[in-house]
């Protein structure tokens, strides 16, 4: 087994992972519930592996380095973030359907990992700049923060797919979004998982700042890649004022945290693709 | 206690605080479309002169985030936040501190969370039992007597309402450090060649000299690569003078700066040269010679009466992997060998031995750095992240007990309890504490 091949295998097991959530909804099929769970901590468990596999072939390739600093490496460790949070969602809130609004996220970033012909998967060395510890502790930091706001966006869709139906129709119970959880309980979680992001985005930001100001001599320089995530940072600001201060909830803040992820995801890959600037190290 | 003051008002609103992000957040991303710091032929060439123009004139050309216009927005970010700190912080004090056991028995009573029941014991005994076991969960009692009977409080977490203020001071910290590194910093940068020495480094926007008070040698440079080429690791060894005495000697790389009084001095790039340093030791006398010689042409060495050259190189990229040098002491034939780049060989002449090194020459390019308000920056970072923790993850959580005695010489209790976070959590605790203090 290669760690290519382990994380190939993710891809497909996080779409069966995605299907098997959809079931349940669809379906109401509350029996399939505990399958879908093992199977995606089994599928999530495999990924861990694959990630591992990779760092140790690094070692064995002579370059030692944690598999976090490419394109690819960066979008596989983010499928895994999504996973590990929706899991802990899952387990901690004690309901299941939210993953068929967040497991999708974690497939489709697999999915492009595998198959976009932009990015490479070879394990490269380390080009002298990328060569430090406040790297890691950034690059960790920062997509436990997107993968965070990946989960509210997912929360933010079912709050608005199941506030249309809810203003439709007088009783809910018999339709199919009658399993998922009520309004203000959405409202919640969402809001809860912004709140995790925004202090791993906050921190991401700041050891970011300091790795800059280890290899340049300057901590912040309004590259597009740092004033994207500054921009990401005052909309989720925004959005924890608004509700904290102005009572702002249910749909606008559904709306906010989608809002919010497609500036993340604008941070994160648009810029690399798009813009050009210092961290254009995914360009290839 | 409400001042009424409509300019104060504006100034502390969070409706302020929300159109400024919004404002900072829409209008930084013109910066991110638009290429900084360029030339302004450069944004003629590209944008056209009128559109050339009328960026210059809105200030989003050379460098829009360092323009009039960002900055004082910036500046009304931290001014709303400090109003609004003075505006509120006063009110939340006086709950911080606030005397919690002066408290009418109706709010009591009107608590979600609230636990009436009896108990066997008197007052007295109820109470100091009570206050055991609250002490053992953690929850320090203070008790006051009522007209009717004792009233027990407790809390936890009261400063955990300070995490909010926590992280606004800290963004102020932030720009506070900021400044002082604008104000008193600098940044500039230095091609030093390998062996020479400076005193003087230039500043990164208007190539102005600042003198650094004392001198910096760069005494070599090193590339290494990984064996697909790409480069592994750029390493200057430096030394630090101060009138001609070395104070330190420090190799330093990428992420590994060297800092001499607070001028920090950063691996940033290099220059290779089509000359080579050579160093020649007579074994004997242990006399040592370094010289610079370019390519392809002869040397005499003053001290050692020899004559040298590097007449070949192989190279990869831009290079030096290794050379071929000739060398006569005029005494035979010449010695002719490869010597791979920065590596030492020993040549036999007919009178002494030598030990030669050689390599090719390079000047190690530096970030020179002067920030005094970096540490601001961090302590502010670093007050943000416990602020965001404090106010995001704990909550301060108070309860009280109301122990009265009833006709049978038992006491009847009321315990209370709310918490200005978390409140479903917080139920969660009531709900433990209460079954253990109910059958006391
Ligand atoms: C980038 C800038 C800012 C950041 C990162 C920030 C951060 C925060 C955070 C994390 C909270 C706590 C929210 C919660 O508990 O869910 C908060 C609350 C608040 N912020 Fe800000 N803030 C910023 C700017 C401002 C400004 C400029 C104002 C000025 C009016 C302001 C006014 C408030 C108020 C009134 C609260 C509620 C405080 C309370 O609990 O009583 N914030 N802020």
């Amino acid at each position: 087994m290669t760690s290519s091949q382990l994380i190939g295998i993710t891809t497909f097991t996080y779409l069966f992972s995605t299907i098997l959530y959809a079931a349940i909804f669809i379906f109401k099929t509350k029996r399939l519930g505990n399958v879908a769970t093992i199977f995606t901590i089994v599928a999530f468990l495999i990924q861990t592996a694959g990630i591992g596999l990779r760092w140790i072939e690094s070692y064995q390739m002579g370059m030692g380095r944690a598999p976090l600093t490419n394109m690819y490496e960066s979008v596989v460790f983010f499928a895994w973030t999504i996973i590990l949070i929706y899991l802990i969602i899952e387990w901690k809130f004690k309901t299941k359907i939210i993953g068929a609004f967040a497991v999708p996220f974690a497939f489709l970033a697999m999915a492009y990992a595998s198959f976009a012909t932009n990015i490479s998967k070879e394990i490269t060395p380390l080009i002298p700049a990328l060569q430090s510890n406040w790297l890691i502790a950034h690059v960790v930091t920062c997509f436990i923060g997107y993968a965070a706001f990946a989960v509210a966006a997912g929360l933010g869709v079912m709050y608005l797919i199941k506030n249309t139906s809810e203003t439709r129709q007088s009783t809910n119970d018999t339709t199919l979004l009658g399993s998922l959880p009520p309004l203000h309980v959405l409202d919640d979680i969402t809001h809860k998982t912004m709140v995790f992001g925004f202090l791993w985005l906050s921190i991401g930001i700041i050891t970011g700042a300091i790795w800059a100001n280890s290899a340049w001599g300057t901590y912040w320089s309004w590259d597009p890649k740092e004033t994207w995530s500054l921009i990401t940072w005052f909309l989720y600001a925004i959005t924890l004022h608004a509700r904290y201060t102005r009572g702002w909830g249910g749909t606008r803040i559904a709306w906010l945290a989608i809002f919010g992820f497609v500036s993340v995801i604008f941070t994160y890959y648009g810029v690399n693709f798009l813009l050009s600037g210092l961290h254009s190290y995914g360009a290839n | 206690m409400k001042n009424s003051n409509p300019i104060w008002d504006f100034f502390a609103s969070v409706k302020l605080a929300l159109f400024t992000l919004f404002f900072l957040s829409t209008t930084s991303i013109i910066g991110t479309i638009i290429p900084q710091k360029e030339s302004s032929q450069w944004y003629i060439d590209r944008y056209g002169e009128s559109t050339a123009n009328l960026f210059q004139i809105l200030a989003i050309t050379p460098d829009m985030y360092t323009s009039g216009w960002f900055l004082s927005f910036l500046g009304l970010l931290c001014l709303n936040l400090i109003i609004c700190s003075f505006d509120r912080f006063p009110g939340v004090w006086r709950q911080i501190r606030a005397d919690n056991l002066d408290i009418p028995q109706a709010r009591l009573e009107k608590m979600t969370q609230q636990l009436q029941w009896q108990s066997e014991k008197p007052p007295e005994a109820a109470i100091s039992t009570l206050k055991i076991t609250l002490n053992a969960h953690g929850w320090k009692a203070q008790e006051r007597k009522t007209g009717n009977g004792s009233l027990l409080f407790a809390q936890k977490g009261a400063f955990t309402r300070t995490g909010v203020y926590i992280v606004h001071a800290s963004i102020l910290v932030i720009f506070a450090g900021a400044i002082i590194g604008s104000i008193l910093g600098f940044k500039a940068s230095i091609m030093l060649p390998e062996t020479k020495t400076t005193d003087k480094v230039y500043t990164s926007d208007t190539r102005a000299a600042i003198d650094l008070g004392f001198e910096i040698r760069c005494d070599r440079f090193d590339i290494e690569f990984y064996d697909n080429g790409m480069p592994k690791s750029y390493r200057s060894e430096l030394t630090i003078l101060e009138n001609g005495k070395v104070v330190i000697e420090k190799a330093i790389v990428v992420n590994d700066p060297l800092n001499y009084k607070g001028i920090t001095f950063y691996q940033s790039s290099y220059e290779p040269y089509q000359e080579f340093v050579v160093t020649l030791t007579n074994k004997k006398t242990g006399l040592k010679e370094t010289a610079i010689i370019p390519y392809q042409q002869q040397q005499s060495m003053q001290e050692s009466g020899l004559r040298l050259g590097i007449i070949n190189a192989e190279t990869r990229g831009q290079s030096v992997s290794r050379m071929k040098i000739w060398l006569t002491d005029d005494q035979g034939e010449p010695s002719l060998f490869w010597l791979d780049d920065g590596e030492q060989a020993t040549v036999e002449r007919s009178k002494n031995s030598y030990t030669i090194s050689a390599k090719q020459m390079y000047a190690t390019g530096l970030q020179v750095a002067k920030d005094p308000g970096v540490w601001t920056v961090y302590t502010g970072c670093a007050l943000m992240i416990l602020g965001l923790v404090v106010a995001f993850f704990m909550s301060h959580q108070r309860i009280w007990l109301f122990v009265r005695e009833e006709n049978d010489g038992k006491s009847s209790i009321l315990m209370s309890g709310n918490a200005n976070k978390n409140k479903a959590g917080f139920a969660k605790t009531f709900e433990n504490l209460t079954t253990v203090v109910k059958t006391l």
